[in-house]
């Protein structure tokens, strides 16, 4: 039993904002009601009481992020560095931190939920192998399939129900909790050394099958097996000036259908070319804004170093041409594509400059913070650590003001930006960092500390550190009624939890996909899915079927 | 001024002793610094586990004994003086800042790593990567001054964007590799592959050496800041040739496979004006 009294509690999700009141987490973890006796008491007196931070869109295990580990030893040499003590594994904080060092960062930093974006079904071993070794926090992973050769071969045949079956079968197998679309055929054109840049033509290597198809198909697909999280969209033409038209198009698209629409700020990008660029956040926050049935994060991006880090394969190599940086790439046999850049944000170059602006004008444009939500879009637009400078920009509206004066002129009458006045009260933040995200992922106990909600509390000063920022280090964080961080440092871990869906499928799938798969891949077809045991306290996620 | 010796030899596991540097020292006591941790493999000691110590309160340090096995001495150093009686291990002076490193013997790979200034000199060999980027890294050194008496080994310079490296002896492949500014002269000549993908900068060769196809004959003569250089170089101690009664510079240009603003300089004791008198005589 843990009480914290005195704090001053929000919890937009129950309509609380800002009152003093105590919170009871009892023996089984979860937020309590009652007024039970003996245990611990923490006085949050003078101190803001949230719940513990849930982040969207975060890229912290698996294939990919281990090869851009491999990829980055410069950035791994200036790391904040974990020294292994009695409590605490030995790692490596940075861009592309180590399994140990990701629990503790997202903790120290009062996040208790993580939903890793992308995973390819041959390496949900291995992701689900990282997450074990990330301490604290819970976690959940999504699966890509906009990409996958066996389910545009489906869709090319016009075989619907078929695909349906076979993503939930992959679900199943690869033990993860939602489905993500990478650049919807575009990677799979990539194959063939090409993209897919136009919605309606179809993708190389198929006669019929489109980009969006393939986008309107799997959401509807994750409607009808009725999975928690909507499908959760990278769509097309990410990073490309002048997208802001088939970003619109998208939405319009989707007519109805629940989305979650990925990194938006690499999605709102207006001009023709990189020397014409300009904001297309007006014209995407106000288009999103008329479709309640969207959600975003917005990916914004911070002024440093980044590791840029997706499975959009042709985009990777686009950017590594543009920037005469290194390169990485991965073919993931029948699945998907994987590229890594290293990247510098620079705060005198004209397009970075824009996509600064844009992520921070998508979050003060979109006005319901109930469906957009703070993420960098990690490590891609730069490490999670830095979301209380994000926080810090959108709540004091003279500080944002003479951040934007040190931006390059050029780049002035390109953004929206400095005519914004908007800045985020308490409780809007909390929305966008906790509330939100954990409502769009379907997670009924995350994001708010009514009764019954997991005891993941964040307790942080009222007043900001000696550099002005707020929100960098929590004076205590509780995870499942667990103190885990006091006075700053991690004083006890806990274990996360894995969630994961179960969602009904025909058993007559594996009949098909044995043969084919037998044919095509290089592992044999007991070895591809995962087995449960590898997960550590997973927790399945019931599925209730959603049709618009 | 401290004087560190070491008591016994470190001849398998490498000990990691970054807390060797002027900038740690300076404000300690006898005891504060007998206390300063090294790293034995993964095991943390103490320094007075393996030197003895005298000595407090200074930028000033010397140090005896064969350190071959000794990392990082000097690492990040802004200030003040490292004299080694005897020879040192990797990454001598590396990210160093500022003060000087002197070597009475050999040094290993990585000496001066990234340096952004100050100055090491090395009596006798050292090894490979000098005043290079460490693995992944944009550029070396960016600043400072490294002189080797004697040879050097692989990818002397590599990405080195400022600064001036001068190796007495012999240097082996792939010097001035990816080489974005900065001198680095080689006195006694090199092996394959000099300059290859220098961006810009000057490497000067008192022996001819084996060309990559990618580097283009210039010209033949006497640069102007050859003056400005050899007065510095003597400041140091060091001579290079510069009469052109004794002879000139072959200029080649490259790399032409990447950008190709740098320059290999040649010495060339046949082209000198009295050969040339001779020749048309």
């Amino acid at each position: 039993m843990v009480r914290i009294t005195g704090g001053r509690v929000y919890d937009p999700a129950n309509g609380v904002d800002g009152v003093v009141k105590d919170i009871c987490i009892g023996e089984d973890g979860r937020v309590a009601s009652s007024n039970g006796s003996a245990g611990r008491t923490i006085d949050a007196t003078g101190m803001l009481v949230f719940p513990g931070g849930v982040d969207v869109h975060t890229h912290v295990a698996g294939g990919a992020l281990n090869f851009a580990r491999g990829l980055v030893p410069e950035n791994q040499r200036i790391a904040q560095k974990f020294v292994h003590s009695p409590e605490l594994r030995a790692g490596i904080g940075g861009l592309t931190p180590t399994t140990f060092a990701t629990g503790y960062l997202y903790a120290g930093m009062g996040w208790t939920t993580v939903n890793e974006a992308a995973v390819p079904i041959l390496s949900a071993k291995h992701t689900h192998e990282e997450m074990h070794d990330i301490p604290i926090v819970d976690k959940s992973t999504l699966l890509l399939m906009a990409n996958n050769e066996l389910m545009l071969d489906l869709l090319e045949a016009g075989e619907f129900e078929r695909a349906k079956s076979l993503v939930a079968w992959m679900l199943w197998a690869s033990k993860t909790f939602g489905i993500k679309a990478v650049n919807p055929g575009g990677v799979a054109a990539w194959k063939w050394g090409k993209n897919a840049n136009q919605l309606h033509q179809p993708i190389e290597g198929y006669s019929k099958v489109t980009a969006a198809q393939i986008v309107m198909d799997l959401a509807r697909i994750c409607d009808e097996l009725g999975l928690p999280h909507p499908m959760h969209l990278h769509q097309n033409n990410l990073g490309v000036p002048g997208n802001v038209g088939s970003t619109i198009e998208t939405m319009n698209m989707l007519q109805g259908r629940r989305a979650h629409l990925a990194h938006l700020q690499f999605h709102a990008y207006g001009g023709q070319d990189w020397s014409t660029m300009r904001s297309g956040a007006t014209e995407v926050a106000e288009a999103f804004l008329k479709h309640k049935n969207l959600t975003c994060d917005v990916g914004a991006i911070l002024f440093g170093d980044a590791v840029t880090i997706t499975a959009d394969g042709p985009w990777q190599h686009f950017l590594h041409e543009l920037t005469g940086r290194k390169w990485g790439n991965l073919d993931v046999e029948n699945e998907t594509g994987c590229g890594i850049v290293p990247y510098v944000y620079s705060d005198h170059k004209l397009v970075n400059a824009i996509q600064w602006a844009v992520g921070l004008e998508l979050l003060l444009l979109i006005d319901d913070p109930w469906r957009v939500y703070l993420t960098t879009d990690h490590p891609n637009g730069g490490g999670f650590w830095r979301y209380p400078e994000i926080m810090r920009l959108l709540m004091d509206v003279e500080f944002r003001k003479s951040e934007v004066k040190k931006l390059p002129a050029e780049a002035l009458n390109r953004i929206s930006l400095p005519e914004i006045d908007r800045q985020y009260s308490i409780s809007e933040m909390v929305i966008v960092t906790s509330a939100g995200p954990a409502r769009a992922l379907g997670l009924k106990q995350k994001g708010h500390l009514g009764p019954g909600a997991d005891g993941d509390v964040t307790i942080y000063s009222d007043k900001p550190d000696s550099d002005g920022v707020m929100f960098t280090h929590p004076r205590y964080v509780l995870k499942g009624g667990k103190v885990v961080v006091e006075e700053g440092q991690i004083r006890a871990l806990a274990d996360g939890r894995v969630f994961l869906v179960k969602p009904e499928f025909d058993p007559a799938i594996e009949d098909f996909i044995r043969p084919t798969f037998q044919k095509l891949y290089t592992l044999s077809f007991e070895n591809y899915p995962t087995e449960m045991t590898r997960l550590k306290h997973p927790e399945t996620v019931p599925c209730v079927s959603q049709r618009p | 001024m401290i004087t560190l010796t070491l008591k016994q030899p470190v001849d398998r596991v490498p000990l990691e002793a970054e807390s060797i540097c002027p900038d740690v020292v300076a404000t300690l006591d006898h005891g504060a610094i007998c206390a300063l941790p090294v790293y034995l493999g993964k095991r943390q000691c103490r320094i007075d586990d393996f030197f003895s110590v005298d000595g407090e309160k200074s930028d000033e340090i010397d140090v005896h004994g064969d350190l071959r096995k000794v990392r990082w001495i000097g690492r990040g150093m802004t200030r003040g003086r490292i004299s080694i009686d005897g020879n040192a291990g990797m990454h001598l002076g590396a990210y160093m800042q500022g003060g000087t490193i002197e070597v009475s013997g050999a040094a290993s790979d990585w000496v001066g790593g990234e340096m952004s200034g100050g100055s090491i000199r090395v009596a006798g060999n050292a090894g490979g990567q000098i005043g290079a980027a460490y693995r992944g890294s944009l550029r070396g050194m960016t600043d400072g001054t490294i002189v080797i008496g004697g040879s050097a080994g692989l990818e002397v310079g590599m990405r080195m964007k400022r600064g001036l490296i001068i190796i007495g002896g012999p240097v082996r492949d792939f010097a001035g590799l990816e080489m974005k500014g900065g001198t680095i002269v080689l006195r006694s000549g090199a092996e394959l592959r000099t300059g290859a993908w220098m961006n810009r900068g000057t490497i000067i060769s008192l022996k001819p050496i084996p060309l990559l196809p990618s580097f283009l004959y210039s010209s033949t003569y006497t640069p102007t800041f050859m003056g400005v250089l050899v007065k510095h170089l003597g400041s140091l101690g060091i001579t290079l040739p510069f009469d052109p009664e004794a002879g000139t510079y072959q200029r080649f240009l490259g790399d032409t496979s990447v950008v190709g603003k740098g320059e290999i300089l040649v010495w060339d004791a046949e082209r000198s004006t009295n050969a040339r008198a001779a020749a048309s005589a």
